[in-house]
């Protein structure tokens, strides 16, 4: 399993990237694994406004749509559209592939989510738990 | 004759025992005393069965149907012709009997025979997919409403009155539950008033709801509605009477976004209303918003045809209460009688139809308006039409079923703004002789 050292992460497994009070947001790669094939992404609309734990977006794989969930408060002011054609990119790589980019209104909010090493334990217990 | 006995006496003693009670009453024990059952049902006694058929023929006896009376009523449901194929193919016991048989393993025939009513669907439509089919026209109708409100992110529709009444109903019931608000607009000459639309329609509107041909028998003017709708990034929602789209223009090529109907029309059986199916075709970019079943086309392992259902990812049954509907079935046997309708006829055989519905309605209108009954609406009316009658129209209809027809629709219930108006439908089956009795036998009572 990769868990980048340099991201946050949420319990429902997202990821961030900050750059200059702009979020990064993608899914993990713990959560491509399980969703399985990705075959269609619902971006989020540029200029929303989205409060952290919303359900933002969502993945639809050939298993099931799984709502995507902002880590973050503000605005969306990008997505990654090449994620409509190719949704699979997901699969390939989630971390190099963003699904949007959220202009923060309370970068403090970063702060308060998991680290690269809470996050594993997270994903450890949660295999636990299926298992 | 013997009713269908589950349990013998020994079982229910055995049972009675095991639960440690003297008599099945004691189970109702919680059950206040009062407002239990006292006495024996009053049912007459058994029958043999060869006195149970006869017993029942005379009831049936006592119906005016289809076979007995020259039927020229419609509103939503018509007499048209449904060849006896049609129940042969879909009494065969692989059709008939199996529930929900989508394994695709063992239910390829099933799979397929949906895939086929679903392309049959779409280049009837003009659209890019078809579900596998809804509960009636109604169903079909109300759901397309929640797909454009998803869709657009709005949660608004406009609906016209020119609309079924039942189906602009079942919408409002529908969309109370989900929040989604309902907002109807009027006609004029029998058409969509397209002034009143316009000073309803604005950005928070998620679609326009029209029905083509509509409950008057009237075509409207789809391209425009839908030119406006989209002017304010709203979506076109019709109805339309599958045989029409037989000598229509698709109202996918008119920019409709969704197109659903009532699909009785199509090698069903009018029966007392139902069980019938809806239709529910989208375009490409709806696809994800449609729910229902949706039947897909792919190869196995070995590179051969073979069929599944697919993009099931947002049902009910995987996404809970964050499903696109709840609707989580079809109407698969009545669908398929649909299908073999739709091949059985042909493009050709289903113009032929269209046609003879066409040339019919619009002879029987002569001759009613020679008999002193004034149209409506000027406006051109496929299958259906409404008159104005010189008297009330439930006293008229009741007079001619005495004399073997069954009368048009009293619009009075719906729409009492039209005084004394009655709705005709006239499908293939009405002959010439049919339609000239009637329209004497209704000009003779209005006289």
């Amino acid at each position: 399993m990769n868990i980048p050292e340099d991201l946050r992460y949420t319990k429902t497994h997202e990821w961030v990237r900050v750059e200059d009070g702009r979020a990064y947001v993608g899914i993990t790669d713990f959560a491509q694994e399980h969703l399985g094939d990705i075959v269609y992404v619902e971006l989020p609309e540029v200029g929303s406004e989205v409060e952290a734990g919303d359900a933002f977006c969502s993945v639809e794989s050939v298993k099931a749509a799984s709502d995507v969930y902002s880590p973050v408060s503000g605005k969306v002011i990008e997505v990654n559209g090449s994620l409509e054609d190719e949704p699979e990119l997901l699969n390939e790589d989630p971390y190099e592939n963003w699904i949007a980019v959220i202009e923060m209104s309370d970068p403090g909010e970063v702060d308060a989510l998991l680290d690269a090493e809470s996050y594993a334990k997270h994903c450890e217990e949660e295999e636990e738990e299926m298992a | 004759m013997w009713s269908y006995i589950p349990h013998t006496r020994e079982d229910k003693e055995k049972m009675c025992k095991a639960l440690g009670i003297a008599s099945i009453d004691e189970l109702f024990d919680d059950i206040p005393k009062k407002v239990r059952m006292k006495g024996d049902y009053d049912i007459p006694g058994p029958m043999t069965e060869d006195e149970l058929i006869v017993h029942m023929q005379e009831l049936a006896g006592k119906n005016s149907h289809l076979d007995s009376h020259a039927c020229f009523l419609g509103a939503g449901v018509y007499d048209h012709f449904v060849p006896s194929v049609i129940d042969a193919m879909a009494s065969r016991g692989e059709f008939y009997t199996a529930y929900t048989p989508y394994q695709p393993e063992i239910s390829q025939g099933t799979l397929q025979a949906i895939f086929e009513y679903q392309s049959m669907i779409c280049e009837l439509t003009g659209m890019y997919v078809s579900n596998a089919s809804m509960y009636d026209g109604a169903s079909s109708f109300a759901e397309s409403a929640f797909m454009a409100c998803v869709a657009t992110k709005r949660e608004k529709v406009l609906c016209s009155r020119s609309v079924n009444p039942e189906y602009r109903m079942v919408l409002k019931t529908y969309a109370h539950f989900r929040g989604v608000q309902v907002e109807e607009f009027g006609y004029k000459d029998g058409q969509v008033d397209v002034d009143d639309l316009k000073s309803k329609l604005n950005e928070e509107i998620a679609a326009v709801m029209v029905q083509s041909p509509n409950f008057f028998g009237v075509i409207e003017d789809v391209a425009s509605i839908a030119e406006l709708a989209h002017s304010k990034g709203a979506l076109l929602i019709t109805s339309a009477d599958p045989i029409s789209l037989a000598i229509l223009e698709a109202p996918g090529k008119l920019g409709a976004d969704i197109v659903t109907g009532e699909g009785q029309a199509l090698g069903n059986q009018p029966s007392f209303g139902g069980p019938h199916f809806g239709f529910l075709a989208a375009t490409e970019k709806l696809l994800r918003r449609m729910p229902g079943r949706i039947v897909g086309q792919t190869v196995d392992t070995e590179g051969r045809r073979g069929f599944v259902l697919t993009l099931q990812a947002r049902e009910q049954h995987i996404r809970r209460e964050r499903a696109t509907s709840n609707i989580c079935t079809n109407q698969s046997l009545c669908a398929l009688m649909g299908a073999v309708y739709m091949a059985t006829m042909g493009k050709e055989g289903l113009k032929e139809v269209a046609k003879l519905c066409y040339n019919k309605s619009h002879y029987a209108m002569e001759k009613l308006v020679k008999e002193g009954f004034k149209r409506a609406f000027d406006a051109p009316f496929f299958k259906e039409f409404v008159v104005i009658s010189p008297k009330p129209v439930n006293e008229l209809n009741e007079k001619l079923l005495k004399q073997g027809f069954i009368g048009g629709y009293d619009l009075s219930k719906h729409y009492p703004e039209i005084d004394k108006g009655w709705l005709i439908a006239v499908t293939e089956r009405r002959t010439k002789d049919e339609i000239d009795g009637f329209a004497s036998a209704a000009g003779g009572e209005v006289r």
